[in-house]
């Protein structure tokens, strides 16, 4: 597998998230993902890039384009440095809701992509990648 | 490490003759496709690659064909591989246009190092594993071109099976026909949500009296394109619900109480109309002979 | 806040046209002045047109539903308009059902749905006969 291109964006403020859509958005058109596909994916974004703005106290997104033999995939890791989450499964699954409410965010961004793996560690903060391939 | 290979210089003097033979054992080949390839377009080809090769054999390192030097060669292979893989040539046919040149080469270097055996064992070595390494990479090429070419092929079956049908005003059909696998069912119910936007359909009626079997992947396919429908501003009714399928979903365990299901598509069709508020008088028979 | 979604009157109904994509404060506001509207002009409806959404996300999703389920309380319906097939099959894999919101495909469409949903005049009934 090869990375062929990488950039690292960061996702600060509430615009921000926008600004990790659009970018998401037309990395996912130059590997050649289709509409839906492409929906997909930035929709997954826009959910981890609220986590990191509103739970993690800020962070980054890794973008890197893969390519393997059959097929062109967009990576995209979330870090944050914020408080990490206490029970990983718990919030994985839909609904759940502390005060600050994760929601449909994690669950939903892991039916949408075909990869998907959170690290978080109390008081360390949180680490989610996502892989699309096309 | 030896000394420089004596290959580029054999290539620059033997280069007619060379590839005048290598021409031959192409033609004399059991894999020669007479049927997909004229005698001058293999010339063409085969003219082609040996320039490119001999320049490339100059460079530093002979039997890297990653470096840059290689580049001009590989890109003429990749081309070659491409076209030979959509006019149908298999695998080895394509790899055979490369490993014919070994004899022709290993007969010019018997001849150039005659009498040093040591000699000829090192550049027969040299020439071999380069022809190899080209080999192989040819057959990578082609094995990348075919798949393109199926998936294309693939993709294009997939749009011409997949009909949606538009019933009367506002209401649209599909019919399913035959084996759902979740690529296919996929395809299928993008299409159709696309179809009530470009057609503004309220109602969609989807048959399945025509699809044998009904596994839980390709039921919640269906179940998601309802609710997807639902979410544009579209009603659907799941059709030609067979006994059988009846019964697989209910042991399946999926939930169809959102979804308004018909027995067949004539009962579907009757309750569109009447839910877009359309409603048909009937005449009697005598009437119409007058 | 300069920019602000703009809301149309148009008859006893509220029109909005999402045009860009909004940020999160950006839909908070939208909100907010949506309920505004409907207290201050007694809308009996609200049409959202989201036809130039190229994504609806949890956040989106949930400021529709918030929007329709407040709005019913000030006793106005509320119709989403418009939304993309690549978006809907999004929203349904993400798991938001949207239940409670109703939908139709156009502007148009959706304005019927509204008109159709209103309370008929005290002084009618149903099938146009004169009760006196």
């Amino acid at each position: 597998m090869v990375i062929t291109k990488d950039d690292t964006v960061p996702i600060r403020s509430s615009e921000d998230i926008v600004r990790v859509r659009q970018a998401v958005r037309n990395w996912a058109i130059d590997l050649g993902f289709g509409l839906v596909d492409q929906t997909k994916l930035v929709t997954a974004a826009s959910e981890l890039a609220r986590n990191t703005v509103n739970y993690g106290g800020g962070g980054t997104v890794r973008m890197e384009a893969l390519t393997n033999a059959a097929h062109r995939g967009l990576q995209l890791t979330f870090q944050d440095h914020g408080p990490g989450i206490a029970d990983v499964e718990l919030a994985l699954r839909d609904g759940f809701t502390t005060s600050s409410g994760l929601g449909l965010g994690l669950g939903g961004a892991r039916r949408l992509t075909n990869e998907f793996e959170i690290e978080s560690r109390l008081g360390e903060g949180t680490r989610v990648r996502i892989v699309r391939w096309t | 490490m030896m000394e420089k290979s004596k290959i580029p210089n054999v290539l620059q003097v033997y280069e007619e003759e060379l590839l005048e033979d290598w021409i031959q054992e192409q033609l004399a080949s059991s894999t020669r496709r007479t049927d997909l390839i004229s005698e001058f377009e293999l010339r063409q080809q085969s003219a082609e690659f040996l320039e490119a090769f001999r320049q490339a054999s100059h460079g530093d390192n002979l039997t890297d064909i990653m470096a840059p030097h290689w580049d001009n060669v590989r890109e003429v292979l990749t081309r070659l591989s491409r076209s030979r893989a959509q006019q149908g040539f298999t695998a080895s046919e394509m790899a055979m246009f490369i490993f014919s040149l070994k004899q022709p080469l290993f007969a010019r270097l018997r001849q150039e190092f005659g009498k040093n055996s040591d000699a000829l064992a090192e550049e027969n070595w040299a020439a071999t594993v380069l022809l190899d390494k080209l080999g192989l990479f040819t057959t990578e090429v082609y094995q990348q071109s075919r798949e393109a070419v199926i998936a294309r092929q693939q993709q294009e079956l997939l749009e011409l099976s997949t009909p949606v049908v538009k019933l009367w005003d506002g209401i649209l059909a599909l019919p399913l026909i035959g084996t759902l696998d979740s690529a296919r069912t996929q395809v299928v119910m993008e299409s159709l949500l696309q179809q009530i936007v470009d057609s503004e359909a309220t109602i969609a009626i989807i048959d399945i009296t025509g699809v044998p079997t009904v596994d839980t992947l390709v039921a919640q396919h269906l179940l998601k394109t309802v609710a997807a429908a639902r979410l544009m501003g579209a009603d659907c009714i799941i059709s030609g619900i067979r006994p059988q399928i009846a019964q697989t979903i209910v042991q399946l365990g999926v939930d169809l109480n959102e979804v308004t299901t018909k027995a067949s598509m004539a009962a579907a069709l009757r309750l569109a109309l009447a839910q877009s508020g359309q409603t048909f008088t009937k005449t009697p028979q005598d009437a119409v002979r007058r | 806040m300069a920019e602000r979604i703009p809301i149309l009157k148009m008859g006893g109904f509220l029109l909005v046209t999402i045009q860009v994509d909004m940020h999160d404060r950006l839909a908070i506001a939208l909100q907010d002045d949506l309920m505004g509207r409907i207290a201050s002009t007694s809308a009996q409806g609200v049409l959202i047109d989201i036809s130039a959404l190229e994504i609806v996300d949890s956040f989106i999703g949930r400021m529709i539903s918030n929007i329709a389920a407040m709005s019913r309380v000030l006793d106005a319906e509320t119709v989403v308009v418009g939304m993309r097939p690549a978006v809907a099959i999004t929203l349904v894999e993400l798991g938001l059902s949207l239940s409670g919101v109703r939908t139709a495909l156009n502007v148009e469409k959706g304005m019927n749905l509204l008109q159709a949903s209103l309370p008929l005049p005290a002084d009618e009934s149903a099938d146009g006969h004169n009760e006196g």
